[in-house]
């Protein structure tokens, strides 16, 4: 690495373009909501910057309060199940034969070519009432039906019509969602570490006796904490700022922060107080990535002597 | 199976439960994309059981005058904001990769920034942003996309920069060293050494950049003007009076584009790979 000012031109020309980019379409942007958070509306579109705390009070009003644990409750749901149905994914590609890795981490990578809109709308179609899963239901309660018909159990056990099973417009559907949409991002992170793993620490645990559930728990999972931490923020942080997925999935109870700030944008054109709650989010995000830092600090001076 | 070799201890892949794990995840990921792509043949307005081939739906969105205009706005808006992302992605990328300055670590920091925080926050930004500065709305084509490939651009760069600067740092520096005491011009060494090097990284770095501007909803959402059709937003309307097989249709053409886009760009290396081996 060199100083800047061995060729102070070339050091302008690429940082200049990237460091404008992101000054004049991201920080003055966000600079511009942070300020407008302490506005006032005084009109249909216009708002007076009177430094008011009122918009973030009203954040803390019980209605909003509930929407944020709502939205922190089904995120971390939503990575919790992400983080269960991607570890034995990322297991299994990491420790899959040469020939058939790529193939494997190619299926995971591929749903990402499908813009996230048409992901979240194909799930109406397996979701809803006379969708897939009721239907895939709906054919094993016939099955059931048919083998206990013989015994006259049929109409006791199984009662006399199937009922569809409410699986669209609540907050399952939501989770359901975004565990679909986000399940590669959780991948891919715990594949990076576990391909990296050193394997002889397996075989030595194995070696020593101790079963394959605690060799997992024992040591893959510790040596996998780095992708386990960064697959849980990867989801986790879009999963909470969502208002697509809610919106075609979700029901009128299952409202999160996304739906609630999009709204003060558009339909309800109160920008103050929209403003206000994209930095409580933000501050949130802030949060857990303080807390991710610490954790890998905390981590590092461990591993020192 | 049962004839072949016993399964080794880390032979996981071996294990019927993680098969059937695999097979269970890969069957949730990619079973209601097939339905979805079956069902935009489906003869059936109400679209929700089977009842005969057709390609109607197919014909009707091709017919649809705006949904055309959205899907080519929406590969122009994909086009220009790979390229520009791209780019600055990349010199940003070599800026933090050769020099030291002060603001360095600040600049590296505030660049990832764009990556992790809630798009939903860096779309209203961008609209009041957009708003408030009196960016002229109305503006004639292809004009009206600025505001969209701005904000494209403005969430990809910081992903290019990372793949790129990953690559870079598997560099050899002094091989600048020898190809400038051979003589060659600071801006031959550039030209000749340094990104033929980073070629791998800047491919993967655009292939990215388009693969996140044809993903994306939130930003594109936040960002069009009021006569701006872009295909996330129209499929998005459609989708809100109702889930018809000309949803359906529309959206197997957008998978179908991205992929043969992938596949070209991917292909579109490969050559140079070869001219790399064989030279």
């Amino acid at each position: 690495m060199e100083s800047w000012r061995a060729q102070p031109a070339v050091f302008w020309a690429f940082v200049l373009p990237g460091a404008l980019w992101l000054l004049l379409f991201f920080f003055v942007p966000l600079g511009l909501i942070w300020v407008l958070a302490f506005g006032e509306r005084v009109g249909p579109v216009e708002v007076e910057i009177t430094w008011t705390l009122a918009n973030y009070l009203a954040v803390f009003d019980p209605v909003y309060v509930g929407l944020f644990w709502r939205s922190l409750w089904v995120a971390t749901v939503a990575t919790l199940v992400a983080l269960i149905m991607g570890l034995p994914v990322a297991l299994a590609v990491s420790f899959a034969p040469a020939r058939v890795k790529p193939i494997l981490l190619l299926l995971v990578i591929l749903p990402f070519w499908t813009n996230i809109l048409i992901r979240t709308y194909a799930m109406i179609a397996v979701l809803r009432s006379r969708g897939f899963v009721n239907f895939g239901l709906e054919y094993l309660w016939l099955l059931g039906k048919a083998f206990l018909m013989p015994f006259g159990l049929d109409e006791i056990v199984m009662g006399e019509r199937f009922e569809p099973l409410t699986l669209l417009y609540n907050n399952t559907a939501v989770i359901f969602g975004i565990v679909y949409v986000y399940l590669p991002f959780m991948v891919l992170p715990l594949y990076a570490t576990l391909d990296r793993l050193d394997r002889s620490l397996l075989e030595a645990s194995l070696d020593l006796g101790a079963g394959q559930i605690r060799t997992f728990f024992s040591i893959i999972v510790p040596l996998a904490k780095p992708g386990i931490v960064s697959g849980i923020i990867l989801v986790f942080i879009p999963a909470l700022g969502t208002f697509l997925i809610s919106d075609l999935l979700g029901g009128t109870d299952s409202l999160l922060i996304g739906n609630v700030i999009e709204r003060q944008f558009k339909a309800a054109n109160h920008w103050p107080l929209g403003s206000a709650m994209s930095f409580v989010l933000l501050y949130i995000t802030f949060a857990i990535l303080a807390l991710r830092a610490w954790l890998i600090s905390r981590e590092e001076a461990r591993a020192r002597p | 199976m049962l004839g072949r070799n016993p399964i080794g201890p880390l032979e996981y892949t071996r294990r019927l439960w993680l098969r059937l794990w695999l097979l269970a995840v890969f069957v949730f990921l990619y079973a209601p994309i097939v339905i979805l792509v079956v069902f935009s043949f489906n003869d059936s307005r109400r679209n929700i059981v089977w009842q005969g081939f057709t390609t109607d739906y197919y014909v009707r969105a091709a017919q649809n005058a705006s949904l055309i205009e959205a899907f080519g706005n929406s590969l122009i808006i994909a086009f220009v904001s790979t390229i520009l992302s791209t780019v600055i992605g990349a010199l940003l990328a070599l800026a933090l990769w050769r020099f030291r300055f002060p603001g360095r670590a600040g600049l590296d920091g505030a660049s990832a920034l764009p990556i992790v925080i809630p798009e939903i926050c860096m779309g209203v930004a961008l609209l009041v942003f957009f708003n408030r500065i009196g960016w002229p709305t109305g503006m004639p084509w292809p004009l009206n996309l600025a505001p969209i490939i701005i904000g494209h651009v403005a969430f990809s760069f910081p992903f290019v920069a990372v793949v790129v600067r990953a690559r870079m740092a598997g560099f050899d520096r002094s091989l600048e060293e020898a190809s400038k005491d051979l003589g060659a011009s600071e801006w031959q060494t550039f030209w000749n050494v340094t990104v033929p090097f980073m070629k791998p990284g800047l491919i993967a770095g655009s292939l990215l950049a388009m693969t996140l501007s044809l993903d994306d909803f939130v930003i594109t959402f936040f960002t069009s003007g009021p006569g701006t059709l872009t295909f996330p937003v129209q499929v998005y309307s459609m989708v809100r009076f109702g889930a018809t097989p000309e949803v359906n249709a529309a959206s197997t053409v957008l998978i179908v584009v991205t992929i043969l886009l992938t596949i070209i760009a991917v292909r579109w290396q490969r050559p140079d790979k070869q001219a790399a081996e064989l030279g």
